[in-house]
């Protein structure tokens, strides 16, 4: 158990009341990249799927996840002992609310498992019914996330490879960039997957055609508070999961400032050089692509590492996005797949890579990449898969053209918005 | 094409994690794990060309 003192109990309680405006930024960010026709139903569903969420994990979430110290059931297998799952009661009943940090830790998850859901509400945006969303996020928070978080946060098996296979200090996570971005980026993936993309999207004998962002300043509005959150975030992770003690957290609110400044940058001259102009959509995404791989360096790498982890997330979001849409048939109006994912798993690859010491820390980290890519995915996909035979995911045609904001709301987004053709100049 | 690249995916983890307990050497290990995150990315592959011949059909 980590040692709290009084201190830590008091910054704890003030960087939990900034942690949400990392969800809310990104529920923004997902409702400016979506078409004017589903917008309000994007950032209502973004608010009501936070709130599921936070009810599944409340009833059930936090049973199978636990907290470092807490107990758990291991299996013996090739000699070795594994915590695959906690055993605490539903509905937070083992939480004496005290000032432990178990208890803050169940509060922080309450909000972050929001942002697990709202990744592939984002990719899934304009045909994905509210009500077929809201029963996967229930999957997604009761089951997916605390199993990884189990394992990942709450000392389970793949934190304990450094103990128990000498891999550095096992398995790596400190501010949730495989049990929030790459689990909700892997999701994501299932859902467009299971979905198709939207309706004119990839016309026969022609390549894809491009549905713009109705509103880029609502996107960037959302990674600018979005950043705010994730400061926060990344420093509550680090002193409730990796131990850090305060006097750690300047270093990773740098590192988070770096990596996220090193992905906007970089993701600007690649857009620059491939467009001829740089492009806003694809900037904001580098910016958080850059945020999301802050959450597997910043408590972790020098300030140096920390840039060039982010430069290396902001240069490779474009050009993943677009191997996305054009090679891989993916229709994803958030890139929720490449920011969340792509840019995740980078962060895991580069923490292991880039921290002093032997290459078994990476070995930890690839072994972390590979249950995330070998099991999640998988297993979110099957889940998924039968979840959409129970209740199907896909709106049918005609509330697709007309909008979900019309089909399942009844009124627009914006009544009297006129849409001028001119706005998008031909590159 | 989906349940081979869903079948590859596991089995790729499988061989990753199997190579902890099995094999105490850190370069075995090193290889078995890569050779798992392989045998994954494989899996991805089929599985992504799974879904886009499934949405040609549907166009």
């Amino acid at each position: 158990m980590i040692p709290f003192s009084e201190a830590n109990s008091i910054i704890c309680a003030l960087l939990i009341v900034l942690v949400p405006l990392a969800p809310l930024g990104l529920a923004f960010l997902n409702t400016g990249l979506t078409r004017s026709r589903s917008a309000a139903q994007c950032l209502l569903g973004g608010l009501c799927l936070m709130a599921v969420a936070a009810v599944a994990y409340f009833a059930v979430g936090y049973c199978w996840e636990g907290f470092a110290g807490a107990p758990s059931h291991t299996v013996q297998a090739g000699g070795a002992s594994w915590d695959w799952i906690a055993t605490r009661a539903p509905f937070f009943r083992h939480l004496s609310w005290t000032g432990a940090p178990e208890t803050y830790a169940a509060v922080f998850q309450l909000v972050v498992v929001g942002m697990v859901a709202l990744i592939p509400w984002g990719s899934g945006a304009e045909r994905w019914r509210l009500g077929a969303a809201a029963l996967a996020t229930v999957a997604l928070a009761g089951f997916n996330f605390p199993i990884f978080a189990h394992w990942a946060w709450a000392g389970g098996w793949l934190a304990q490879l450094g103990t128990g296979f000498h891999l550095g200090s096992g398995f790596i996570d400190p501010g949730g960039a495989a049990t929030i971005q790459a689990i909700g980026g892997l999701s994501a993936l299932a859902v467009v997957w299971i979905l198709g993309p939207r309706r004119g999207k990839f016309p026969s004998n022609s390549p894809p055609a491009a549905l713009p962002a109705h509103h880029i300043v609502y996107a960037l509005f959302g990674s600018a508070v979005a950043f705010i959150g994730w400061l926060a975030l990344n420093a509550l992770a680090a002193i409730l999961f990796a131990g850090a003690p305060l006097s750690r957290v300047p270093l990773v609110e740098l590192n988070t400032i770096l990596c996220a400044s090193g992905a906007l940058l970089a993701a600007l001259v690649v857009t620059r050089i491939r467009f001829g102009k740089p492009d806003a959509s694809l900037c904001v995404n580098g910016w958080t692509a850059g945020l999301v791989a802050s959450s597997a360096v910043a408590a972790v790498l020098s300030p140096g590492g920390a840039l060039f982890t982010g430069i290396v997330a902001g240069a490779f979001l474009p050009i993943s996005i677009e191997f996305a849409e054009s090679r891989c048939g993916i229709d994803d109006p958030s890139g929720g797949v490449a920011v969340h994912g792509v840019a995740a798993i980078w962060g895991l690859f580069a923490a292991g890579l880039l921290t002093r010491g032997t290459g078994g820390q990476l070995l930890a980290q690839l072994v972390g990449i590979a249950t995330l890519l070998g099991l999640m995915l998988p297993g979110s996909y099957v889940l998924f898969w039968i979840l959409n035979r129970i209740l199907p995911f896909r709106t049918s045609a005609e509330g697709e053209r007309i909008g979900m904001d019309l089909h399942e709301l009844g009124a627009g987004a914006y009544p009297e918005f006129v849409l001028h053709s001119d706005e998008f100049l031909p590159r | 094409m989906r349940l081979a690249g869903l079948g590859l995916l596991l089995s790729g983890w499988i061989v990753a994690v199997a190579a902890l307990p099995l094999l105490p050497s850190g370069g075995e290990r090193a290889f078995f794990i890569t050779a798992g995150l392989i045998v994954e990315l494989v899996g991805l592959v089929l599985l992504g060309r799974a879904h886009r011949a499934f949405e040609g059909g549907r166009e």
